[in-house]
């Protein structure tokens, strides 16, 4: 009785705590700018069962698809493993499925036994290409101290949940053979029976141990929960509306700029009266001038690297790196987040996304080749920040590389980017 | 080579032609592009497709502006161009340039310039796959190797990937795929306006970079769809010191010597 009582306190104090943690995110996410990404559902409902469910553009890298994906699908089909513990947990009930679902539920444990045994040496092996074999791909200045610390924790913890599931069940699998107290003969331990014979026979010593075990696993499954808003792997929940709301449009498209269109209507044609817009600043120079789709990408991005290991800019060296611009803006959206906490709505402080953590030497590497974009695994879009930051530092700043100016400027007078007269441009046709 | 058509002449006489073939600034001032420029007409003219070009009246579409952050320039181009365009009754427009492809494609609609717009690989596929464009005639490319750099403003951007290649597979040759191609190819260095820039500091330049996709293939022509690639492409061949061995040359250039036009 007192364990229940422990367990919904437990519980409900997670739940508390997460809710609490997902509403400060969704506020966050959602001091972004409007944009509307709720057209055409039924494309978006397809691409999200595509890409998020399905994993199709994880493939392209196929021992890490592979991997991801017992994870993934250990994940996924465990948890339903946790609902019975759940019910167990607030009824003081001990495997409460074994008897509705009969002899399917000696399928079931033994699917996830063998599931617990591949996110176990999935996650291993992920380890040891982060530590040991020190893939590039997990390397770079924006890969500093706490990121590779976020992604050794996330798979440590995952480790020792399984490793503690599978013992649970080894010594509940021997309390079952010694017919002990409640525990009834139920499931079938394809991996557990194998750790078994590492446990004591006592019959004490195996209900402390699998007690022991179940509570580990359960707290920590709730522990993990609250875990994930404050890092990378919150992927997990994120990747699905994310995908959902992804641009459907060419991602050769950049947006048209309302604010622009009006102006330039007006100094082409002086009776045009446009229509009254909010008036904002031109492009991106912090992140509450991004969209709040560009915020949930930030809270989204796992920080697998895909991007920068096919930027053509890092490739060669330059200080550009898409998963920097990505974690950037997590960083600044997080402190934008917690001075509004701290000091209210209202409150600035003397820093913004760009210098103060993106800088200009990184945004005027980019070719626009849309390679990051491209292999987002869940369709996370570095470039449109690039742009819109771009857009800040030329037509708010003037400040773009002298180069560009001249660009610029022969485009005004000749209409072409280079010094040529607009009345040569027909002269090719004579040299036919 | 025949006369090239002007839209301006045509409205004159008061014909519209069947598709306005859009030339671009690299087409029209790059010394190299522009051969590739009037290799396109001759493909035209071949099939008698009754076409037209803006000339004096073309202006650049905006994409390099649009790309380095200028959204003021690029839509005052885009506005301009769409005025001309709108007032000669423009439907479909073929350019010679996945840049201005994309430009004109995506980004004009929203300011009131709807075509139908295709890129000229995918013109040439068509006309491939009409039959009114063969391989006969002309050089043979039988057996030898050619890569395709996918420009990503045609690939990527757009998601033309096959019209390139379907021009290359006529020719009975042997298509080699670089390691990155297709939605993986790498860029050559040249797109977001870095054309008209130096390039960022770093500890290579990206055409040499993909110059070591090109050599790991063995082939020996590149083929491209993009001026900008075309120079980047022939700048990493330079570098490399393969020049003997390696010849960049557009589509449309390749369609040409195919045919003997």
């Amino acid at each position: 009785m007192i364990g229940q009582v422990i367990f919904i306190i437990i519980l409900l104090g997670a739940a508390y705590l997460f809710g609490k943690n997902v509403a400060r995110v969704r506020r966050n996410i959602l001091l972004g700018r409007d944009t509307n990404r709720s057209d055409r559902p039924a494309d978006r409902w397809a691409i999200m069962a595509k890409v998020a469910l399905g994993q199709t553009k994880m493939v392209k890298r196929p021992v890490a698809a592979v991997m991801h994906f017992f994870i993934y699908v250990g994940f996924v089909i465990i948890n339903l493993e946790v609902l019975e513990i759940m019910i167990d947990g607030i009824f003081g009930s001990h495997r409460v499925f074994s008897k509705p679902l009969g002899s399917l539920y000696g399928l079931l444990i033994g699917g996830f036994e063998i599931l617990a045994l591949l996110v176990l040496v999935s996650c291993v092996v992920f380890l040891a290409r982060r530590n040991i074999l020190k893939l590039k791909r997990f390397s770079g200045t924006e890969m500093t101290a706490w990121p590779k610390s976020d992604a050794n924790y996330i798979l440590a913890i995952e480790i020792l949940l399984m490793s503690a599931f599978l013992t649970m069940n080894a010594a509940d699998y021997k309390l079952q053979l010694l017919h002990f107290g409640h525990y009834v003969t139920a499931g079938s331990f394809p991996v557990s029976n194998l750790i078994a014979p590492l446990l004591p026979s006592g019959a004490g010593a195996l209900v402390a141990i699998e007690r022991g075990c179940w509570w580990f696993h359960i707290i920590g499954i709730l522990a993990f929960l609250n875990y994930l808003p404050y890092s990378k792997h919150f992927h997990i929940l994120l990747a699905f509306p994310n995908v959902y709301y992804s641009n459907l449009k060419p991602k050769g498209e950049f947006s048209n700029m309302a604010s622009v269109t009006n102006e330039v209507k007006a100094m082409l044609d002086p009776s045009f009266v446009p229509e009254t817009t909010e008036i904002t600043r031109f492009g991106v120079k912090d992140v509450t001038d991004l969209t709040w789709k560009n915020l949930m990408e930030a809270y989204t991005c796992t920080e697998c690297g895909r991007c920068t290991s096919v930027c053509p800019a890092n490739i060669t060296g330059k200080l550009l790196s898409p998963r920097k611009i990505m974690m950037d803006t997590r960083d600044r959206l997080t402190e934008v987040g917690n001075n509004i906490d701290k000091h209210g709505k209202d409150y600035t402080d003397d820093k913004t996304l760009l210098d103060n953590y993106i800088t200009r030497e990184e945004l005027w590497a980019c070719t626009t080749c849309n390679a990051c974009v491209e292999a987002c695994p869940v369709n996370i879009n570095p470039l449109e920040i690039i742009t819109e930051m771009r857009r800040y530092l030329v037509m708010e700043e003037s400040q773009a590389p002298a180069s560009l100016n001249n660009m610029f400027g022969n485009m005004e007078n000749n209409g072409a980017p280079w010094k040529y007269s607009q009345a040569d441009r027909l002269n090719w046709a004579e040299k036919a | 080579m025949e006369q090239i058509p002007t839209m301006a002449e045509m409205a004159a006489e008061g014909k519209e032609p069947e598709i306005l073939f859009w030339v671009g600034c690299a087409g029209s001032f790059d010394e190299r592009a522009q051969k590739i420029t009037r290799d396109i007409c001759k493909i035209l003219q071949h099939v008698g497709i009754s076409y037209a070009v803006l000339g004096t009246e073309e202006s650049c579409t905006g994409d390099p502006a649009k790309r380095a952050g200028n959204e003021f320039l690029f839509q005052m181009q885009a506005m301009t161009n769409i005025e001309v365009l709108n007032g000669y009754n423009i439907k479909k427009i073929v350019t010679g340039c996945p840049h201005c492809f994309n430009t004109i494609r995506n980004e004009y609609p929203g300011l009131g310039g709807t075509y139908e717009v295709i890129h000229h690989t995918q013109l040439i596929q068509s006309l491939i796959d009409e039959g009114k464009l063969k391989a006969e005639g002309g050089e043979s490319f039988k057996g030898r190797k050619i890569t395709f750099h996918d420009p990503c403003y045609l690939g990527r951007a757009n998601n033309v990937y096959e019209a390139p290649r379907a021009a290359l597979e006529i020719l009975d040759t042997e298509l080699v795929e670089m390691k990155r191609c297709k939605s993986n190819g790498l860029c050559c260095g040249a797109g977001g306006a870095q054309m008209f820039k130096e390039p960022e500091k770093g500890n290579k330049e990206i055409n040499d970079e993909r110059m070591l996709d090109v050599i790991e293939t063995g082939a020996s022509v590149i083929a491209s769809g993009c001026p900008f690639c075309m120079t980047m492409l022939t700048d990493g061949v330079k570098h490399m010191e393969k020049e003997q061995d390696i010849k960049v040359l557009d589509i449309a250039e390749i369609t040409v010597r195919a045919n003997g036009l």
